[in-house]
């Protein structure tokens, strides 16, 4: 097994510890994982993506231009990736700030409102986890318990008190994440 | 003939009054008949010895007339690139605080191409000697404008004199370095009577002994002649040195005990 | 004991291997894509943990020249800096090649000439193995081409930097120092002992102890026929270093019509080029210099007798290619692909310069 997954957003969306849980939660179950970012002043307030990679096998590229999975969390990453899925791949999206909604007939399409939910929750910060949650239901590539792991691993222990939110979050996003095109 | 005494009668301990120290090697000094290198070297390494502190010193040699000071001072050396002294200095003494270490410059090494490096080790306040020879030239690449040349002062580079206009002022660096906190104590000595020399030797034990009390770092500036530089006997050139550098750069303490000395 | 795995950046796992390995001393200067280096070492408090020290210099300058008084006292000592940084660093690095000083420099490259741009790059291939400084001298680079590599390239690092008392350059790209993956972390090496270090490394200048000879640490003789037997005796060694120390690694180069050599980051990228090329019916390999000083010369030149062609692909305007050049001797057509400026071939394009300049050319 390997995936190949693109997460893309505003800087701030938490974007990067999206990427780095997943990678985390891979860890946890003896796969090969490797986390991408693009970096540089780009970074800062504008938009970020980082690529995530989770195999059984070793890892090529971690640099890439197709995808697996798309996980889009702005316009401009909606233009700039959703021709770069894969056939049959997969393309999940917030449609909160989203003015032209993807159009491919050829790949899997689901949505999640997690914007509005986390704020529904009143939990701006865990507003990614429910996006992970969501994820983590149509492509069910690690197990609940190695994510919470990752969570642990990859938050400093100052932040450990929040990880029941981040918990409640991803169960959240299980439940609320939509399917809208079949592949 | 029996009150004639021979050579073998008069070369003995009880008559010695003056003995090399173990710590300058057998090497003849390659610096010129009447220079300061050789007693400035013959005084650091005096005083290693008599504070017993042979097997824990390291020393570091520049670049300039004094490249080869490991040739002659018999301690473990090492020689850095030019101006680099104190950075060398700074990581022996870092990874090892109960050496004594210190390092051996002349005015390019360390108040031009090494500026840097002699201002952030001081400003670090590293627990190290610098022993500074100032003798307002470049000795070993042939008498160029080094820059403690002093106003008027004629080199290979500045034949019609220094103009300050054009080629700026000298810099008076110890006076720099005795501003920045990190320094604990800021000398200047000469070299050139035997009173000099003994003042010079105490504040290099002084230098020496406040290294391990943790206080910042130690500074001494030794103002020196260049009579091949300078194009003089040696007897003119130290004569030259009392009439010209001492006015610009005055003899004496600059700070003490971390305090700025008044006057 | 179970193994510890983490997720790290390339720099991040570089730091801690050299807590890890029991570094001396790290002397360093900020730089961009590497500052992670010094801020991870500051932020474990490595002085606690191992008596480490670590030192924000006040430039590069000032951090290889710390490295070079470190070394002298036979200490394990370090540096990292970006490009434009060890640029700044060659007048040291040619000193202690010259005083033969082992120490270990991490180069996260990123795209020249001059200030040029913060992205990766390959493009300091020829001044990391043919020297890069004034004088006659080699480096021993070790290329790494993953974070794993990353954390083991210190190690190994001084290893050989030790064995062969000669600076080892690791060879790296902001693509690997900033990316994560997953780390194998090791045991914690101890810190030798002055009296260790008096024991291995007799040349050491730790103080006359015992009465013994002063050492002298220096890369000056001004006699030139004792200069030149010191440099004969370099020579020797590098000799030595290209005999024993040759590291690479072949990927399905056994039934390969054609080979990518690439290394670091351009490996990398080639790994999944090779895959896209061979579900086309293209059958190519994979060459990865592990170490580029040695270039694992021979090998390659074996392999160019029984291959069609070899693309070198480098994120540079060509450097590795020359050594390429000389190891197959002509045999077999040799091409270059790359970009510059911080620009990271994508897998695809690289499939295409194979096709147009080797398959069809």
């Amino acid at each position: 097994m390997t995936e190949e997954i693109i997460i893309a957003g505003f800087g701030g969306q938490g974007v990067l510890s999206m990427g780095k849980i997943l990678a985390y939660s891979g860890i946890m179950q003896d796969q090969e994982v490797s986390w991408m970012p693009s970096y540089g002043p780009e970074m800062r307030g504008g938009t970020a993506n980082v690529t995530v990679i989770l195999s059984d096998d070793r890892i090529s590229s971690p640099i890439l231009t197709e995808y697996d999975s798309a996980i889009i969390l702005n316009q401009q990453s909606m233009d700039k990736f959703e021709p770069m899925v894969k056939p049959g791949g997969l393309l999940l999206y917030d449609p909160n700030g989203i003015t032209r909604h993807p159009e491919r007939k050829d790949i899997k399409i689901c949505k999640i409102e997690a914007s509005k939910e986390a704020a529904n929750m009143g939990l701006r910060k865990i507003f990614n986890m429910i996006v992970l949650g969501g994820y983590l239901k149509v492509k069910p590539l690690v197990e609940m318990e190695n994510v919470i792991k990752g969570l642990k691993k990859s938050l400093p222990e100052r932040y450990h008190h929040m990880i029941p939110d981040n918990e409640k979050a991803i169960t959240r996003g299980l439940e609320i994440v939509e399917e809208v095109h079949a592949a | 003939m029996e009150d004639t005494l021979v050579k073998s009668e008069i070369i003995k301990p009880e008559n010695r009054v003056y003995k090399k120290t173990d710590l300058m090697t057998e090497k003849v000094l390659s610096y010129c008949p009447g220079c300061g290198h050789g007693t400035a070297h013959r005084i650091i390494m005096e005083v290693i010895e008599e504070m017993g502190l042979t097997e824990d010193t390291i020393g570091i040699a520049p670049v300039g007339c004094s490249v080869l000071a490991y040739e002659f001072m018999n301690v473990d050396m090492q020689q850095a690139a030019h101006g680099r002294a104190p950075a060398l200095a700074t990581a022996v003494k870092r990874l090892m605080p109960h050496k004594t270490v210190f390092t051996y410059q002349g005015d390019g090494d360390l108040a031009a191409i090494g500026t840097a490096e002699t201002i952030h080790a001081a400003n670090r306040g590293e627990r190290i000697t610098i022993i500074f020879i100032n003798n307002g030239i470049y000795g070993m690449t042939g008498g160029q404008m080094a820059p403690t040349t002093l106003p008027g002062m004629k080199s290979s580079t500045s034949p019609y004199g220094r103009d300050l206009d054009m080629m700026g002022h000298p810099l008076k660096i110890t006076e720099l370095v005795a501003q920045l906190p990190g320094t604990h104590y800021v000398t200047r000595q000469a070299v050139h009577t035997p009173s000099n020399v003994r003042k010079t030797k105490k504040a290099i034990r002084k230098a020496f002994e406040l290294q391990h009390q943790n206080v910042g770092m130690t500074f001494i500036e030794i103002v020196s002649n260049c009579n091949s530089g300078w194009k003089m006997t040696p007897v003119q050139a130290n004569k030259w040195m009392v009439d010209n550098m001492f006015p610009f750069y005055p003899l004496g303490d600059i700070k003490v005990d971390g305090k700025m000395v008044e006057g | 004991m179970e193994k510890e795995l983490r997720l790290m950046k390339g720099n991040e796992a570089f730091a801690e291997a050299a807590i890890r390995a029991g570094t001396d001393g790290y002397f360093g200067y900020p730089i961009t894509p590497q500052s992670e280096v010094m801020e991870y070492l500051m932020a474990e408090k490595p002085h606690e943990r191992t008596g480490m020290v670590v030192l924000q210099a006040e430039s590069e300058v000032a951090s290889i020249n710390m490295l070079y008084g470190g070394a002298g006292c036979g200490k394990k000592v370090m540096t990292s800096s970006s490009s434009p940084g060890i640029s700044l660093m060659q007048e040291g690095i040619s000193y202690m090649a010259g005083a033969e000083l082992p120490c270990v420099i991490l180069n996260v490259v990123r795209g020249g000439p001059g200030l040029g741009t913060i992205q990766p790059s390959q493009s300091d291939y020829s001044q990391s193995t043919k020297g890069g400084g004034h004088g006659d001298y080699r480096l021993i680079t070790l290329a790494p081409s993953s974070v794993q590599e990353m954390y083991d390239s210190v190690k190994l690092g001084y290893e050989l930097a030790f064995k062969y008392r000669n600076p080892v350059l690791v060879l790296s790209d902001g693509a690997i120092g900033q990316m994560m993956e997953k780390v194998e972390i090791d045991a914690q090496v101890e810190r030798l002992s002055e009296e260790q270090i008096r024991e291995q490394h007799p040349w050491a200048t730790l103080g006359r102890h015992n009465g013994r000879e002063r050492n002298i640490i220096t890369s000056l003789d001004l006699d030139p026929a004792r200069q030149e037997r010191h440099n004969e005796a370099l020579q020797r060694k590098y000799k030595e270093v290209e005999e024993k120390e040759v590291r690479y690694e072949k990927i399905n180069c056994d039934d390969a019509d054609y080979i990518f050599v690439a290394y670091g980051t351009s490996a990398r990228i080639c790994q999944k080029s090779m895959q896209l090329a061979r579900e086309k019916g293209i059958k190519v390999g994979l060459f990865r210099p592990i170490t580029l000083f040695p270039f694992p010369k021979k090998e390659l030149h074996e392999m160019a007798g029984q291959v069609k062609g070899i693309l070198s692909v480098e994120m540079s305007a060509g450097q590795m290619i020359e050594d390429i050049l000389l190891a197959v001797e002509g045999k077999v057509k040799v091409e270059h692909y790359g970009r510059m400026g911080g620009i990271i071939p994508a897998p695809g394009e690289v499939v295409d310069a194979l096709e147009q300049k080797i398959v069809k050319g």
